[in-house]
């Protein structure tokens, strides 16, 4: 992993965040969103492991997943905006962001819908022969979900070629994933697949980062699925309803004094790697970077109703036939 | 040929032609399918592309959801409609929604097979016909082959489309013989068909009631009564200027459904009818001939009495001609 791109992904997930959080308060943005601001690390480790072509399916808490796979920003912001130029044409939002061409199959909406997908996509690598991999992420709330046991289930039996990483923020909107689940770690989950588990540091983007690359490699090396807990916090509410009621002011101070992108700063600096100024200049270019995403966004036109009624289906090679017999 | 077999033999037709095919369900391997439909599929084409999933329908349309979207052409095979209920989040929250909801950036050429209907003894949770949910869902196309033809050319037709696509097949005529020419004729979703023409009254029925409403057409003409039956094979998309040409010509029409009356598929063809321009050539109400509002019950006598026979078909078709 690129120490400087790992750096400069954390600002891009953080201050494109920021961005949205701020254009939502003045009322700019619709809708409703569910930032991931704190849990940069994990996406910015995890899709480093990745090569071109292997794939991520994502959650409602996605727009880092999404930066970190090479989103571009302006089409992501642009989609928050609602524009036709956005990734989706204004048609998905914040949770169904995606980025097929490059392997991103997908924000998404419903909490582990994403699992049985990643499988399905590494069943399809694996019955293409590539050597692709799926990264499947998803939240602590989604281990309460059947539809992550089945994917768990199949994806372990069929050994494919596919990493589970739960970013465990501690809460499920408000339900606490330490009542919730009556396990220490929730990577013990793995042994009941079969499959190993690790439980990692996921504000340390270095940790994330290795415990992936093993994961990819061994998914790669047709050895079956790996299941990976990254503990991590999210600093804002589940979303723009949460009033916090049910975590403290302290927890949260506690937590945002382990701010992954400063510790990694912290890291770097005293590795003697970089100096303080070359940092900031990432920052300063990032914050150039988020400033014109927001111009390409603000400028896309409206979508119309014409165009979404043509997207509901794809065109039919059938009726295209058809339709060329006719004319 | 049976319907079983011609299923069986359309999905070989596919694989054998297109690589990007593989069937995955419950027990279609070696145990051949819960009604036999799969049978030698998996020592034809092997274990890979007839794949034995564990019982996890949400899993595996899940799966099928995730390979579709990443150039593969599954076929998922659900043991019976009813357990749709288990995966109806992939089904309904995202393969329906996922072509739409990434702005077109992909599609999800998905195929989920799966039988409906009473008549087999199993009772409610094995044998609804929910074809109505799933009609009213934007993004899925729904298919309800009521002969063997139809369910290898329909097959077919549905795994060359790039939406996923519900084939409910009906596990009453998984084991009759039909004649089949030699090769599936090409088929088109949203193109119905007229089963029997006929001149004083319509009827559109779905499914096993299309061979229930012919064998009531042969009686009724013995009376004197010609009857017309359409299947519209589709119901999403739904042939709708096939039907009202048809009613334009009999002003009079039955539908008939082996599904509850109430916000059933039937409401819908009748609203449609009602609300265009042949409206004015009807000589007597729409009239719906429906199952009843009941989950499906256990006693042979009950059963049969809960969804549109013969003799019901017959009868509503006589009092609506006979009376208007």
């Amino acid at each position: 992993m690129d120490a400087m791109d790992a750096y400069r992904t954390m600002w891009r997930i953080r201050l494109f965040e920021e961005a949205v959080e701020d254009l939502y308060g003045r009322g700019m943005m619709h809708g409703t969103m569910h930032l991931s601001i704190g849990q940069e690390a994990v996406p910015t480790g995890a899709c480093a492991a990745l090569k071109e072509g292997d794939q991520i399916t994502s959650t409602h808490r996605g727009h880092g997943h999404c930066i970190a796979k090479g989103a571009d920003l302006g089409r992501s912001m642009a989609e928050l905006l609602a524009r036709d130029n956005g990734y989706c044409r204004g048609r998905g939002g914040s949770m169904h962001i995606a980025d097929v061409a490059t392997g991103n199959l997908g924000a998404n909406g419903i909490v582990a819908g994403g699992p049985p997908i990643a499988a399905g996509a590494a069943l399809s690598n694996q019955l293409r022969g590539t050597d692709q991999v799926c990264l499947c992420f998803h939240g602590d709330g989604a281990v309460g979900e059947g539809a992550w046991h089945e994917a768990l289930t199949l994806a372990s039996m069929w050994s494919l070629p596919v990493v589970f990483i739960c970013e465990n923020n501690k809460y499920g909107m408000s339900m606490s994933s330490e009542k919730a689940f009556k396990v220490e770690h929730m990577s013990a989950k793995a042994a009941g697949f079969g499959i190993p588990g690790e439980t990692v540091d996921g504000n340390d983007v270095e940790a994330v980062h290795e415990a992936v690359v093993r994961a990819v490699q061994r998914a790669r090396a047709g050895d079956g699925p790996t299941f990976i807990e990254a503990l991590t916090y999210r600093w804002r509410g589940h979303s723009k309803s949460d009033k916090n009621l049910y975590r403290t002011r302290e927890e949260i101070a506690q937590w945002r004094a382990d701010d992954p992108i400063a510790a990694y700063a912290d890291v770097l600096l005293e590795r003697g790697e970089f100096t303080h100024e070359q940092l900031n200049a990432v920052q300063d270019e990032v914050r150039t970077e988020i400033r014109e995403a927001v111009r390409f966004g603000t400028q896309g036109e409206e979508p119309t109703v014409e165009a979404m009624m043509q997207g509901i289906y794809a065109p039919s090679p059938v009726d295209a036939r058809e339709l060329g017999a006719r004319a | 040929m049976t319907y079983a077999e011609a299923v069986r033999e359309a999905m070989a037709i596919a694989m054998t032609n297109d690589e990007r095919v593989f069937l995955m369900g419950e027990d279609v391997g070696v145990y051949g399918g819960a009604f036999g439909v799969s049978n030698d599929l998996y020592q034809r084409f092997g274990t890979d592309r007839v794949r034995d999933s564990t019982i996890s329908e949400l899993g595996i349309v899940g799966m099928g959801v995730g390979a579709a979207l990443t150039g593969m052409k599954p076929i998922i095979e659900i043991q019976f409609s009813d357990f749709l209920c288990q995966a109806m989040d992939q089904v309904v929250n995202q393969a329906a929604k996922l072509h739409f909801m990434v702005g077109g950036q992909a599609n999800v050429p998905l195929v989920i097979r799966a039988p409906g209907g009473s008549g087999t003894g199993a009772a409610a949770q094995h044998s609804q016909s929910l074809e109505a949910w799933f009609a009213h869902v934007p993004g899925l196309k729904v298919v309800m082959p009521s002969n063997a033809t139809d369910a290898g050319s329909l097959l077919l037709a549905a795994l060359e489309d790039p939406n996923p696509v519900l084939v409910l097949e009906h596990k009453l005529l998984y084991k009759q013989s039909f004649e089949v020419p030699d090769e599936f004729p090409a088929a088109r979703l949203g193109e119905g068909r007229i089963e029997r023409a006929g001149t004083d009254l319509t009827i559109v029925a779905t499914s096993v009631e299309v061979q229930r409403s012919v064998e009531a057409a042969e009686q009724l003409a013995a009376d004197g009564i010609s009857v017309e039956v359409i299947d519209p094979r589709t119901i999403k998309p739904l042939d709708v200027p096939l039907i009202l040409e048809s009613v334009s010509r009999t002003g009079r029409v039955l539908l008939v459904q082996e599904a509850p009356k109430f916000a059933g598929f039937m409401a819908e063809v009748a609203a449609t009818i009602a609300e265009s321009e042949v409206f004015g050539d009807l000589q007597a109400p729409i009239r719906r001939l429906c199952g009843l509002d009941t989950p499906i019950p256990y006693s042979p006598k009950l059963e049969r009495a809960s969804v549109p026979q013969v003799e019901d078909i017959v009868r509503e078709a006589t009092a609506l001609v006979r009376e208007w």
